[in-house]
């Protein structure tokens, strides 16, 4: 272990140039930030994430979003435990109907100013499951969304541009 | 190549029951539609599929004499609304509506601790009940249904393209196994064969997969007993395999690439290079990182002898995948039933009677080599050729059915899939290997500390996913 300790030192890091923001994020986010929530805020933001019925493919790509190539504590964002402690919901799936409980009862948890994430296909408008009795189909039929972020599953890069947009319109004077 | 298939008797129905029961068979899956049930056996002779007449929507319980079938038949009363007799546990599964009575743990100091459906990690949802006396867990019952999506309704009618989107995302980290089971089903319903090429690739994209599921595993069991490097090393293999998958088949996680009638897109020029530096990364870091799990006794003392699963409550449960293999059940669907291009393929299925999380870590551990093994194999005997031929799935004939069991990185995924005469989807039904998996957690976490339980969770990582459909 010591030599994989040591040539991890040498090595240098794995971790890649941050991309730029998303543009079309950045226009969809400016109505819902505003001046007071980004003096609280500064530039961190704490992420809850909640399945409200995906696959587990953007659960997969999420995760991916902590390991070293994109580490994305680096900028200031954080998955935490607990929705009392998150200024963001990040949410998949095409909300269930037996998660819709569930997910109403977690942003009713979550702190004001807060923001809501839909992320992947399914979180937009229920994707290949839309039209599912057992499905609401898309997170904006429960909650408020601030920002969409596409794809099935929408891969890190696109997850990190589209949160890096959440930041910068976070934190602009 | 399609499984025999009888519509049987009552008597029969309760024959096969049973025979599961003196474990001269193991249960493959239960499944209904208005009017049937259907039940899928691995025999002594090979793997069939059963299908008994539900007057007045009643058909015998399997569940009465075998345990394992309780959770199927629930389902399939709450998805089709047909009632099997003599089950003993009447409660709902998939449809949640209404209060929920847990199974009683009775004693002194006992109390209870409610986890999920939204837990703590970046997971899928799902409800934790667990009765403790101090540290110790008594009974952990699991409720899952959370995420059901309704795939079995919405499959019905859909044409096979849609419904191999569909199979594709029962659960996204075995989108690969299930396309290919789904993509054989709808082919042994068809009696036709994909080019050999298709074949072949698809062989290709199953054992990138299990490769990729298998590192973040064996990182995600380290990381939960806070042994962080080894996370961030296999998170390293893990994305690399994933970007290698990307620029071969154009997708991280290979979705929509397996469809029925090959592949929707070949390799690409530069696939095989790509692959060949991937193995060449693993070979060379792979071995380190073992040495270390295997050398770093505050890591084994966490994973040695926690959360045991007994072999033969593994047999019993007919489990799939690591955790049937880690206690000591012998069983891959590569082999048994087995599909090409195995059959032309080397590789051993490991085996190990432990059944604790250090024996579910090893034997992700053995098939990661056997993976790396089999990739290299099936690259330097790529046929050349098409890829993909266009299915005609329309006849005049009438309905055809199919089925077919895939090794997926978790187990076996079966699917069957019916197909109407004018070619769409009559009815199909996907079962996860999670549903026979999900039981044996409650009873391998009994007598262990709350504590452990991530571990043991995740040393099964069972798909909520997958088995909520």
């Amino acid at each position: 272990m010591r030599r994989l300790l040591f040539k991890s030192l040498v090595q240098g890091p794995l971790t890649e140039p941050a991309p730029t923001a998303d543009d079309a994020a950045i226009v969809e986010l400016a109505a819902s930030v505003n001046r007071s929530a980004r003096k609280q805020l500064g530039r961190t933001l704490a992420i809850r994430q909640v399945d409200a019925g995906s696959c587990n493919g953007c659960e997969l790509e999420i995760h991916a979003l902590n390991n070293v190539f994109y580490d994305l504590e680096r900028f200031g964002l954080r998955f935490v435990a607990s929705p009392r402690h998150a200024d963001v919901l990040l949410v998949t799936g095409p909300v269930t109907v037996n998660m819709r409980e569930a997910l109403e009862r977690t942003y009713a948890a979550t702190p004001d100013p807060k923001w809501v994430v839909a992320v992947g296909d399914c979180a937009r408008n229920g994707g290949v499951f839309a039209g599912s009795p057992a499905c609401v189909g898309g997170v904006h039929h429960v909650l408020p969304v601030d920002l969409h972020i596409p794809g099935c599953p929408p891969p890190p890069v696109a997850l990190l541009r589209g949160l890096l947009a959440l930041l910068e319109s976070a934190s602009r004077d | 190549m399609n499984w025999p298939h009888s519509i049987v008797t009552r008597d029969d129905w309760e024959q096969a029951g049973e025979r599961l029961r003196r474990e001269e068979a193991s249960l493959l899956g239960l499944w209904g539609e208005p009017g049937f049930a259907h039940m899928a056996l691995v025999e002594p002779e090979g793997c069939v599929v059963l299908s008994c007449a539900c007057q007045g929507n009643r058909y015998p319980s399997i569940g009465r004499v075998h345990p394992p079938a309780i959770r199927l038949e629930r389902a399939m009363r709450d998805l089709v609304g047909l009632e099997a007799e003599g089950l003993p546990d009447p409660r709902p599964w998939l449809r949640h509506d209404g209060a929920y009575a847990f199974l009683p743990a009775e004693g002194e100091s006992l109390h209870q601790i409610p986890v999920g459906p939204v837990h703590a990690g970046i997971i899928e949802p799902g409800h934790f009940r667990f009765t403790a006396n101090g540290e110790t867990v008594v009974r952990l019952e699991a409720r899952l249904g959370y995420v059901h999506k309704g795939v079995d309704a919405l499959l019905a009618g859909a044409s096979l393209e849609r419904a191999a989107m569909l199979a594709g995302r029962v659960s996204g980290d075995s989108t690969v196994a299930y396309a290919l089971a789904f993509s054989q089903a709808v082919e042994a319903a068809l009696a036709l064969s994909p080019p050999p090429r298709a074949v072949w690739l698809r062989a290709l994209a199953a054992e990138l997969e299990r490769l990729a599921n298998h590192f973040g595993d064996i990182g995600a069991v380290c990381n939960d007993a806070a042994f962080a490097i080894m996370h961030a090393r296999f998170g390293l293999l893990r994305e690399q395999v994933l970007r290698t998958a990307d620029a071969c088949f154009g997708h991280r996680l290979m979705m929509d690439r397996v469809v029925p009638g090959g592949m929707r897109c070949d390799l690409s020029p530069d696939g095989k290079a790509l692959i060949t530096s991937l193995l060449a990364l693993v070979r060379k870091q792979f071995p380190e990182l073992v040495e270390i799990y295997d050398n770093t006794a505050s890591l084994k003392d966490r994973t040695v002898d926690t959360g045991i699963l007994s072999p033969a409550l593994a047999r019993q449960f007919a489990a799939g995948g690591y955790v049937g293999r880690a206690s000591g059940r012998k069983f891959d669907a590569r082999r048994t039933p087995g599909y090409a291009p195995y059959d032309r393929l080397h590789f051993d299925v490991p085996v190990v009677q432990a059944g604790d999380v250090n024996a579910r870590v090893w034997i992700r551990i053995q098939e990661v080599t056997q993976s790396a093994a089999l990739i290299e194999q099936i690259l330097g005997q790529l046929p050349s050729g098409p890829v993909f031929e266009p299915v005609d799935s329309r006849a005049a004939t009438g309905p055809r059915s199919g089925i077919a069991l895939v090794e997926g990185f978790r187990g076996d995924v079966l699917a069957w899939v019916r197909i109407g005469a004018d070619g769409q989807v009559e009815r199909c039904h996907l079962r996860d290997p999670s549903w026979f998996q999900w039981p044996l957690l409650e009873a391998a976490i009994e007598g262990n500390i709350v504590a452990d339980f991530p571990l043991c969770n995740k040393s099964f990582n069972c798909s909520y996913s997958g088995h909520d459909l």
